[in-house]
C-alpha cells in the first residue's frame, strides 16, 4: 500500500524558516548591520552593484546580508528588484576625463599630465594574513593632501593626436538597453560592452586570461586604469538642459593593443575598453581585453576560432544569473523525462539482447 | 502585495509580451525573440512560463500549476504561490476548472477545451540546438526551412540503436512549416499537441516565446518505415489502476521494489475519487493524501 508523496507546501515553509535561522547564525554574535557591510565589505558591494546593474550601495549591502554573503545570490536579488523599476530615461554619457581620480595608473607612459596615482590598491601589499585585524580593525590615521583641480586627460588622447591609435567614431543614437530589448546577434559594440559590464567577473576574467595565453592573443597594455567619482547628468525635457542628478564611482580601463594592420586597416594601435561600476579593476581590465578580442571582424582580423572572439559564445554564457539559474535547475524534479529515458534504455537493451540471441 | 502591479509585471512589459504571443500565434511554431525580464525566481525554473502567464492572466482567471504532472511538487507550489500573492487569482488543482494551466514537462491527461490556455515552461526552445550550437546558424536554418540535419540525426539513431533515441522533447513540425521543440514533455504527450486549447511556450533565459493555435496540425517527426510511437511504462497505475496515463516509477523498498503511479496527480485523484483502485492503492479518502 502506498500513499502519494505530498507535502511540497510544508517543506518549502520549513526550508525558508531554517534558512532565516542559518542566515542569522549564532545569536551570541552581534548581527551585521547593512551600514557595516556597505562600509567594510565595499568591494563585495561594488561587485553586486556592477553585476546587478544597479548603483545603490545600501541595497547591494542589504542583498549581501540577505544572501548570507553569496554574491551571485545577492546580484540576483538586485536584478530582480531592478527589473521592477521604470526606465525614466538615459543619462548623458559620463565624462571620465573629469573624474575625481582616487587611482590612476598607466603602464605605457612613465609619467603623463595628472600623474600616476596608486590610490588604495592591494597591488603592492604582501599577502600575509594580518593577525592584528582579528583583534583590532582600527586603521591608523593617514596623511592627507590636496586633490588637484580640474580634470585628468586620458592617456589615449596623446596617442590619438599622433594618429597612432585607431579612431573611435562617436555614436549619436542612444545605445539600446539590454534589459529592455532581447539580445539578437550580431550586436553593436555598445550593446556588447553593456553585456560585458554586467557579466560575471570570473567568466570575463577567464576569457581575458585565455587571450593572454594565446587564444586570440592581442598583446594588451594597460594604457590607463582610473578609478574615481564622476557626475551623472541627465537632460530633463521640461528644462531643456542637462542637470547633475548624482555621482557614481566607476573603474575605467583603456588598453592599447598591438596591431599589424590588416587588409582594411593600416598598422596602428587599437583599443579595448572597460567601464564598470565601483572599484572593480580586475573586472574592468578583463572587460577591455575581451572587448578587444571581440572586435576582430570590425578591424579586419582573422577569426582564429578562439572562444574570446566568439561573440555568441561570450555573450550567451557570461551572465551569471542566467547561468546559475539554468545550471541549478537540474536539481528540480525530472521524474517524467527520466522515466521516458528509462523506458527507452530498457527497450534498446531488450532489442540489443534479442539481436545478440538471434545471432547466436 | 500592493508594491507590485497585478501579476507582478508592469503593464508595459505585459504589452511587450502579449505582442510576442500574438506574433507567435500568427506564425505557429516560430520562435519570437522577446525582452525577457529578470523574475524573482531563477532562470531555468520557469521564468518564461511565468512571464507568459503574468501577461495573459486576468483577475477572473483560475490558475493551475503543475510540474512533472503534479500540483504538489515544490516548484509548482512556489509558482502557484507567486501568482496567488501577486495576482490574487483563484487557483485549482482540477484540470477542468482551470482557465490557465502553467506546466513543466507534461500535458494533462484530460483533454483541454477551447476556453483553456496551457503555458509551457521551456528550457531550450531551439530544437536544433544540440545539432548546431550557434543561434545565428539555427535561425538561418529555420528561415530556409533547412531541417535535413534533424532527419539525419533521427536516421542515425535508427541505424545505431534500431530506434529513434529521443524519449522526451521529441521534435514536431507545426502546420507543415516550423520544426519546434515541444519542451521536455515525454513523447507520450506529443499526440496531445493537437488540441482545442491555446498553447503558449515561454523560454525566459533564452528570450523566446512561441505558440500553437487551437486545432493546429502538429506532426512528430518520423519515417514511413519507422513511424512515431508514443511510449509509456507498460504497467498500470498502482493507485488508480489507469492503463492509459503516463506513469512515474517509484522505488518503494530497500530491495529496489518498484511501483508505478500516474504522473498527472489530478487525473489519478479524480479516478480514485470515482472509485477506481489500483493494485497497491486503497479506496480514496478525502484526507488520506
Amino acid at each position: 500500500m502506498y500513499v502519494a508523496v505530498k507535502g511540497g507546501e510544508r517543506a518549502i515553509d520549513n526550508a525558508h524558516a531554517w534558512l532565516a535561522e542559518e542566515r542569522r547564525g549564532d545569536l551570541a554574535v552581534p548581527e551585521l548591520t547593512v551600514a557595516q557591510i556597505r562600509e567594510q565589505m565595499a568591494l563585495a558591494v561594488n561587485r553586486v552593484m556592477a553585476e546587478g546593474s544597479l548603483y545603490d550601495p545600501d541595497l547591494a549591502a542589504l542583498a549581501i546580508k540577505q544572501a548570507r554573503g553569496d554574491l551571485i545570490e545577492a546580484i540576483f536579488l538586485i536584478r530582480a528588484y531592478r527589473t521592477t523599476l521604470p526606465r525614466i530615461g538615459g543619462s548623458a554619457p559620463v565624462q571620465t576625463e573629469t573624474m575625481a581620480c582616487d587611482r590612476r595608473v598607466s603602464a605605457t607612459f612613465k609619467d603623463a599630465p595628472g600623474g600616476q596615482v596608486l590610490g588604495p590598491t592591494f597591488d603592492y601589499t604582501h599577502r600575509l594574513l594580518d593577525f592584528k585585524l582579528a583583534a583590532d580593525g582600527e586603521a591608523a590615521a593617514v596623511q592627507t593632501g590636496t586633490p588637484h583641480e580640474g580634470g585628468t586627460p586620458h592617456i589615449m588622447s596623446y596617442l590619438d593626436r599622433e594618429g597612432l591609435i585607431q579612431p573611435e567614431v562617436a555614436q549619436e543614437a542612444p545605445p539600446p538597453d539590454l534589459t529592455r530589448t532581447p539580445l539578437e546577434l550580431p550586436v553593436a559594440r555598445a550593446l556588447r560592452l553593456q553585456a560585458l559590464a554586467r557579466a560575471d567577473e570570473g567568466f570575463i576574467l577567464g576569457m581575458a586570461y585565455s587571450t593572454q595565453r594565446g587564444y586570440a592573443r592581442n598583446h594588451a597594455f594597460v594604457a590607463e586604469l582610473r578609478i574615481g567619482a564622476v557626475a551623472v547628468e541627465m537632460e530633463i525635457p521640461e528644462l531643456g538642459f542637462a542637470i547633475e542628478i548624482g555621482e557614481i564611482t566607476v573603474t575605467e580601463c583603456e588598453t592599447v593593443n598591438q596591431f599589424q594592420g590588416s587588409k582594411t586597416q593600416p598598422p596602428q594601435f587599437t583599443r579595448g575598453y572597460g567601464l564598470v561600476f565601483g572599484m572593480t579593476e580586475r573586472k574592468a581590465i578583463s572587460m577591455a581585453l575581451v572587448d578587444r578580442a571581440l572586435r576582430w571582424k570590425e578591424l579586419g582580423e582573422d577569426n582564429l576560432g578562439a572562444p574570446a572572439q566568439d561573440e555568441e559564445f561570450v555573450l550567451y554564457h557570461s551572465d551569471n544569473i542566467q547561468a546559475t539559474g539554468f545550471l541549478e535547475h537540474i536539481k528540480l524534479p525530472h521524474y517524467v523525462d527520466f522515466q521516458a529515458e528509462l523506458e527507452l534504455v530498457r527497450k534498446l537493451r531488450r532489442d540489443a539482447q534479442a539481436y545478440r540471441e538471434a545471432a547466436e | 502585495m500592493s508594491d507590485y502591479n497585478f501579476a507582478y509585471l508592469d503593464e508595459q512589459t505585459k504589452r511587450m509580451i502579449r505582442r510576442a504571443i500574438l506574433k507567435g500565434l500568427a506564425i505557429p511554431g516560430y520562435q519570437v525573440p522577446f525582452a525577457s525580464r529578470e523574475m524573482p525566481m531563477p532562470y531555468g525554473w520557469g521564468t518564461g512560463g511565468v512571464q507568459v502567464s503574468a501577461a495573459i492572466l486576468t483577475p477572473d482567471d483560475t490558475l493551475k500549476v503543475i510540474d512533472q504532472g503534479a500540483d504538489d511538487t515544490t516548484n509548482a507550489v512556489s509558482i502557484r504561490r507567486f501568482f496567488q500573492k501577486t495576482a490574487g487569482v483563484a487557483v485549482t488543482e482540477a484540470t477542468a476548472e482551470a482557465s490557465v494551466i502553467q506546466t513543466r514537462h507534461r500535458i494533462p491527461e484530460q483533454a483541454l477545451r477551447s476556453d483553456q490556455i496551457i503555458v509551457y515552461q521551456v528550457p531550450i526552445p531551439e530544437p536544433l540546438r544540440f545539432l548546431e550550437p550557434s543561434e545565428v546558424e539555427t535561425r538561418k536554418m529555420h528561415s530556409l526551412e533547412e531541417y535535413g540535419l534533424m532527419h539525419v540525426k533521427l536516421y542515425e539513431d535508427i541505424s545505431q540503436h534500431g530506434d529513434i533515441a529521443t524519449a522526451y522533447a521529441y521534435p514536431v513540425k507545426v502546420e507543415g512549416r516550423y520544426v519546434m521543440d515541444p519542451s521536455p514533455i515525454p513523447k507520450f504527450d506529443n499526440p496531445k499537441l493537437e488540441m482545442a486549447g491555446i498553447q503558449l511556450f515561454g523560454a525566459g533565459r533564452e528570450q523566446r516565446i512561441y505558440a500553437i493555435p487551437p486545432y493546429t496540425k502538429v506532426v512528430s517527426l518520423d519515417f514511413d518505415d519507422y513511424p512515431f510511437q508514443p511510449t509509456k511504462a507498460a504497467q498500470e497505475c498502482g493507485l488508480c489502476g489507469a492503463s492509459d496515463s503516463y506513469l512515474d516509477e517509484l522505488i518503494v523498498d530497500d530491495a529496489g521494489g518498484r511501483m508505478f503511479m500516474c504522473s498527472d496527480t489530478d487525473y489519478c485523484t479524480t479516478r480514485r475519487r470515482a472509485g477506481h483502485v489500483g493494485a497497491q492503492g486503497t479506496a480514496y479518502a478525502e484526507d488520506a493524501a
